[in-house]
Parts: C-alpha cells; sequence; structure tokens
C-alpha cells in the first residue's frame, strides 16, 4: 500500500492501474444496470402492448 | 382573506380556516398542491422504474448517509483519535471508503441519466441542480483531504496553491490555511452538499421519473408496486 502504483501509458494516456480497473469495474456495472433483470418487477404481457 | 360561509351549514368549508390569509397560509396552500405526501413517498412507480439504473441514485443517497454519520463522529472526536485509535481509524476509512462509494454512484447516476437525457418534459432544473451537486462534491472532497491532519494533506495543500492561485482564487480559498479549509469541509460545504441534494430529490417527486426514450407511456395497470414488490 505505502508503494507507488503502476501506471498505464498509452499515447497521450497516462493512467494508474487502480483508476483504469475502477473504471472498468464501472462501465461493467453500468452495463450490468442495463440488462440484468430487476427483482419483482410485475408487468402484465398484454397482446399486443409494445414492449419498451 | 375571508372565507365565504357555507350557504346550508352556515360554517367555513371544511379544511379551510376562515383565517386561512397571508404568506403562511399561500405558502401551505401551495406545498399542499405541488407536494402531496402522495408523492413525496410513493408505493407506486411506473413500470420502467423497475431496472437496476435507478438504483444508483438511491446508492449515492445511501453513501452520502454514511459520509455525514461517519464525518460528524469524525469531527466530534477529533485528529488524535482519528489518526491513533483503532475504532478512530475504522471511522476514518469509513469516512474515505463512503465517499469512494458515493462518487462512484454519484457518476453511473450521471452516466443514466445523461445517456437516458434525463432533463427532458420540464426536468432540466433537477438536472443543473444535480451537475451543482457533483461540483459542490469535488470541492467538498477536496476540502476533505486537505482537513486529514498530516504529511498528504500537507502535499497536497502545497502543490495546489499554484494551480487555485493561476485561477485568482487563492486569496478567498487558501488551501494551505488548515483552518479555511477545515471549516469548509465540516460545515459550509456539507451542509450545501445535503441541502442541495434534498432539492434534487424533492425536483425529482415533483416531476417523477422520466420516461426512458422510446418507452411507451405507463398504463394504469402496468405499475411496479414499490412498497411490496420486495426491492
Amino acid at each position: 500500500m505505502d508503494q507507488p502504483a503502476p501506471y498505464v501509458h498509452w499515447s497521450f494516456i497516462l493512467i494508474s492501474l487502480p483508476n483504469l480497473v475502477l473504471i472498468g469495474v464501472m462501465i461493467l456495472l453500468f452495463v450490468l444496470a442495463l440488462f440484468a433483470p430487476f427483482p419483482g418487477h410485475r408487468r402484465s404481457q398484454r397482446p399486443g402492448r409494445r414492449q419498451p | 382573506m375571508t372565507v365565504p360561509p357555507d350557504e346550508a351549514s352556515g360554517t367555513a368549508p371544511s379544511g379551510v380556516d376562515a383565517d386561512d390569509s397571508g404568506w403562511t397560509a399561500a405558502i401551505r396552500g401551495r406545498l399542499e398542491r405541488r407536494l402531496p405526501l402522495r408523492e413525496l413517498l410513493p408505493t407506486r412507480q411506473p413500470y420502467y422504474v423497475g431496472s437496476w439504473v435507478y438504483v444508483f441514485g438511491v446508492i449515492t443517497l445511501a453513501a452520502l448517509v454514511w459520509v455525514v454519520l461517519s464525518g460528524v463522529t469524525l469531527s466530534v472526536e477529533g485528529p488524535q483519535w482519528w489518526h491513533v485509535s483503532r475504532e478512530g481509524r475504522f471511522v476514518n476509512g469509513l469516512h474515505f471508503w463512503s465517499v469512494q462509494l458515493f462518487f462512484i454512484f454519484m457518476v453511473l447516476h450521471l452516466w443514466g441519466q445523461f445517456w437516458g437525457a434525463g432533463w427532458r418534459d420540464g426536468r432540466a432544473g433537477t438536472w443543473m441542480v444535480g451537475v451543482v451537486i457533483f461540483a459542490a462534491s469535488i470541492v467538498t472532497a477536496f476540502t476533505g483531504y486537505l482537513a486529514q491532519q498530516n504529511l498528504d494533506a500537507q502535499w497536497i495543500a502545497v502543490n495546489a496553491k499554484d494551480a487555485v492561485n493561476s485561477t485568482g482564487f487563492g486569496a478567498f480559498f487558501d488551501v494551505t490555511n488548515f483552518g479555511q479549509m477545515y471549516g469548509l469541509h465540516v460545515m459550509l460545504l456539507p451542509i450545501g452538499v445535503t441541502l442541495l441534494v434534498v432539492i434534487h430529490v424533492v425536483q425529482v417527486r415533483l416531476r417523477g421519473v422520466v420516461r426512458p426514450l422510446g418507452a411507451p407511456p405507463p398504463e394504469e395497470d402496468d405499475d411496479v408496486t414499490a412498497a411490496k414488490g420486495g426491492h
């Protein structure tokens, strides 16, 4: 914990590995939130009803 | 304002006092019309609220509660306690990590609202207050790093002073002035952020959650029952 974090350097982008991992986890969480089924979500499925 | 008596009974209409006048009654009437408890604490939500995307804002609120609770404890006990004692270091860590969660979920909430164009249908004010909360939170967190009372705080202050001075605000916002930074961090900024968050939530309740792009309007039997839905 007392050591400097490793950095990723690509062209003009310079970012610490912990920050890069955090951004990746946030993007993953966001995508999961978009597609993961929501518990207790009740919808009536009448014929002809448009899905959102 | 004189309320005319009911012609049949000779009494004032129910729910209205004869002396209901002045700005107090006007504000009360306005609040009752625009913010009924049914809207402030709804038990049903439109079907499209049944999505994890809408949970990000609530987690941000929960994190803010932990930030405030741990921050109040730290301010009561003081730096000797939070640097040396086992309990103090735990609460210090709780404060730090709840702030991390607050920012992570605030940004996820921001993404959800940005890509969903959450400012539509008269919600521009809600979006703008959210933007101000985001900016104020960054300043609050920054003053928190400066208020740690350790070498890290001094290092950040000495490195930041030139950047702040270059903006012209150095005379008003002196990052090397611990008293000013600590006062801002434990008093003015948290009160401001909390107040803005309350306004933000009330704004959301006033107009409801924005309908996702392309989603059909909700129908009466199409709702999610939030209070009984198991979430």
